[in-house]
């Protein structure tokens, strides 16, 4: 039974819109949440508290592939076998967790802990192959660390997403998604290598986008915008070069 | 001239915590949103109209049009709607973007807002991407308490709310209409249209639904002026964008770069492809635009270009694969996620990608004959078209412009009496000296 804090939850999503049906996809990712799946009981509850039949949250429930009837395990760990990375490996990789988890496709390890599932292109191609965990990125997997990863998972160790923080579970997952914060924003880069290779040989090489204070509309204006840039340069270079030989 | 590549929306992506306000404030984040509030609503839609924006979710619809389609009589409340939604396969340049800026998207949201005067936005973020939907919560909360968001903005009598709302997981929800469906709360399958969500949309409300790129660049636009984007790009395809490098070569990524950028300069900025081998096809703008190959390295990347090489721009999403790629597998996973994928509202999209998947796994297995070529183009005709949706198009292009580069590998699959290709060859992990 879902108790009355939960109601008031599913109460507080439904009021964050014009409309509160349009709460129903997060209303049922925090029944994931509380339930460990969609649940009947959850099911009815987002009925009753939207007004509307049970069947149609039910048709909205079968519909997203995030939603899962069955009960999943505490990491749910994807593997990206869209074209992209099935061609770079994510085939072999989703082959081998198959074999060392001793699972199929969309189920859960015998001790709980690990529901596999092979997912699709989850936007990340410049990183592939790549796995999720509780829809948290892997990046640049292999075989190797696929079966270290799900090994630490089964372990309890500390695992820590690539481009992310330290792995929650994936009912604590499903409560962020339902808008319910936690405070993990912070955790992580601002950005992974390959998002930043592009930024790096502008750079490196010094190109950028034209200067905004020159007329940049004007074709004509090249030059000027040419010589705004090393003026730019050049006094930089001037302050940087007095700096240093402040120092001395 | 402009450099070769022009970091705008990247450019901040290597700053220190660049996903908190006091990092993008430290660039003068938010400077735009001054600059807008001291124009008036329609003259901020004519500087993105004068820019030459066009959509950067693949369709390139102009941007500012597409502002200027609502009715400002209507006396019901306009939303704008963000598609964060990036699940096209190929396409990972949204998600970067929120992770590392979502601060860019705050600014846009509100210049945007303002624009259309709508007092209600919503971020639709895919679901299956948990840090990124976290750093754009965050970046919502930070803009409330700093008085970006709320009431009176700046003093400017502008009201606005933002709602970062999670989707679950259904790659329709990235066609705009089946994602007004999922933000109401139902299954996510496409509206017919008209009426176009500019006139009946959210709640059979006036809106906007733009892409996430779309929005992020409004603020750079406000700022510098359309003149400075439009100094950018081709004449008809103007601006920046974000092209994003996988699969086989040295150093995949994002490189930002005026449109008009050619996948031959790509490519040798990232490196070259894969030691040892060479470019065999590829993607312009995600799966659902025609393969291309070796021959069309030089064809300028903007709206224009790659639609007279008969593909499309799309999302900029250049999947590379080298000679090691099967292209047949390559197009039967792909017709496996159209199948997957397909909503089930329309019979040709919902049988139809079911029958692709039926004749192509066949072929890959090296069962049926010559024949079962022409009657996968026949099931395309069939298809594409005839749906409510880009989806069942998208879902034939793969098939119909393998078949057109690479017949003969088709028949080899035949003659062979099956894959003629070693996967293992393929991998990013594959042995030194691995060969097809």
């Amino acid at each position: 039974m879902l108790d009355d804090k939960t109601y008031g939850e599913l109460r507080e999503i439904a009021a964050r819109y014009p409309e509160p049906r349009s709460g129903l996809l997060p209303m049922l990712h925090l029944v994931q949440s509380v339930e460990g799946r969609v649940t009947p009981e959850g099911i009815e509850a987002c009925a009753e508290i939207l007004d509307i039949s049970a069947a149609d949250v039910s048709g909205v429930a079968t519909f997203y592939t995030m939603y899962k009837r069955r009960p999943v395990g505490d990491y749910h760990v994807g593997v990206c076998t869209n074209t992209l990375c099935a061609v770079m490996g994510g085939d072999l990789i989703f082959e081998r967790l198959k074999g060392h988890l001793d699972v199929g496709n969309d189920e859960t390890t015998e001790d709980g802990k690990i529901t596999l599932e092979h997912v699709e292109c989850n936007a990340a191609c410049d990183y592939a192959p790549v796995m999720m965990v509780n829809w948290e990125f892997m990046d640049n997997m292999t075989p190797e660390s696929a079966v270290q990863l799900v090994d630490d998972l089964r372990a309890g160790a500390e695992v820590t997403s690539t481009r992310g923080p330290r792995v929650v579970t994936w009912r604590e997952a499903e409560r962020v998604l339902a808008g319910f914060p936690d405070d993990l924003a912070d955790a992580g880069p601002a950005a992974g290598p390959a998002s930043l290779v592009g930024l790096g040989i502008a750079r490196d090489r010094g190109w950028s986008a034209p200067h905004p204070e020159s007329d940049a509309g004007d074709s004509s204006t090249a030059g000027s915008k040419t010589e705004a840039v090393e003026q730019a340069d050049t006094s930089r270079a001037e302050t940087e070069t007095k700096q240093e030989e402040g120092k001395e | 001239m402009t450099d070769t590549l022009t970091p705008v929306l990247t450019d901040n992506w290597g700053d220190d915590r660049a996903w908190t306000l006091a990092a993008y404030a430290a660039r003068g984040g938010y400077r735009a949103l001054d600059k807008a509030f001291a124009m008036a609503p329609d003259a901020v839609i004519e500087e993105v109209k004068e820019s030459g924006l066009r959509g950067r979710g693949g369709a390139g619809f102009p941007t500012g049009m597409k502002w200027g389609f609502i009715p400002q009589d209507n006396p019901k409340p306009k939303y704008l709607v963000v598609n964060a939604d990036e699940s096209e396969p190929g396409t990972c340049k949204d998600i970067p973007l929120m992770m590392a800026s979502p601060h860019t998207l705050v600014e846009g949201v509100i210049i945007s807002s303002y624009a259309i005067r709508a007092n209600k936005a919503f971020i639709y973020i895919r679901g299956e991407v948990l840090h990124v939907v976290r750093r754009v919560q965050r970046a919502v909360a930070e803009a409330y308490a700093a008085g970006h968001l709320g009431t009176d903005i700046h003093g400017s009598g502008f009201d606005l709310d933002v709602v970062v709302h999670a989707g679950a997981g259904a790659y329709i929800c990235g066609e705009e209409t089946a994602l007004l469906e999922g933000l109401e709360g139902r299954r996510g399958q496409p509206r017919l249209r008209p009426p176009f969500p500019a006139v009946a949309g959210l709640y059979a409300s006036p809106t906007v639904i733009n892409n996430v790129e779309s929005i992020a660049s409004v603020p750079s636009i406000i700022e510098h002026g359309h003149g400075w984007f439009g100094s950018m790009g081709t004449e008809k395809s103007k601006g920046f964008g974000i092209f994003s490098l996988s699969g086989h070569v040295q150093r995949p990524g994002q490189y930002e770069a005026p449109l008009g950028i050619t996948l031959r300069t790509l490519i040798d900025l990232a490196g070259g492809v894969r030691e040892g081998h060479e470019l065999k096809f590829w993607t312009p703008g995600g799966s659902s635009t025609p393969l291309l190959t070796a021959e069309h390295l030089d064809v300028p990347l903007d709206f224009e270009g790659v639609g007279a090489a008969g593909s499309m721009l799309g999302t900029r999403a250049l999947q590379i694969f080298d000679d090691t790629t099967c292209v047949v597998r390559a197009t039967l996973r792909w017709t496996e996620f159209y199948k997957h994928e397909s909503c089930g509202k329309c019979t040709p999209c919902r049988e139809g990608t079911w029958w692709l998947v039926q004749t192509l796994s066949a072929l890959e297995k090296g069962q049926g004959s010559e024949a079962d070529l022409d009657l996968l183009l026949d099931q395309c005709d069939n298809i594409l078209g005839r749906s409510f949706c880009a989806l069942a198009d998208g879902a034939v292009s793969p098939i119909q412009s393998s078949i057109q580069y690479f017949r003969d590998e088709y028949l080899a699959h035949l003659s062979n009496g099956g894959c003629p290709f070693d996967p293992a060859a393929a991998t990013l992990f594959a042995p030194e000296g691995a060969t097809a």
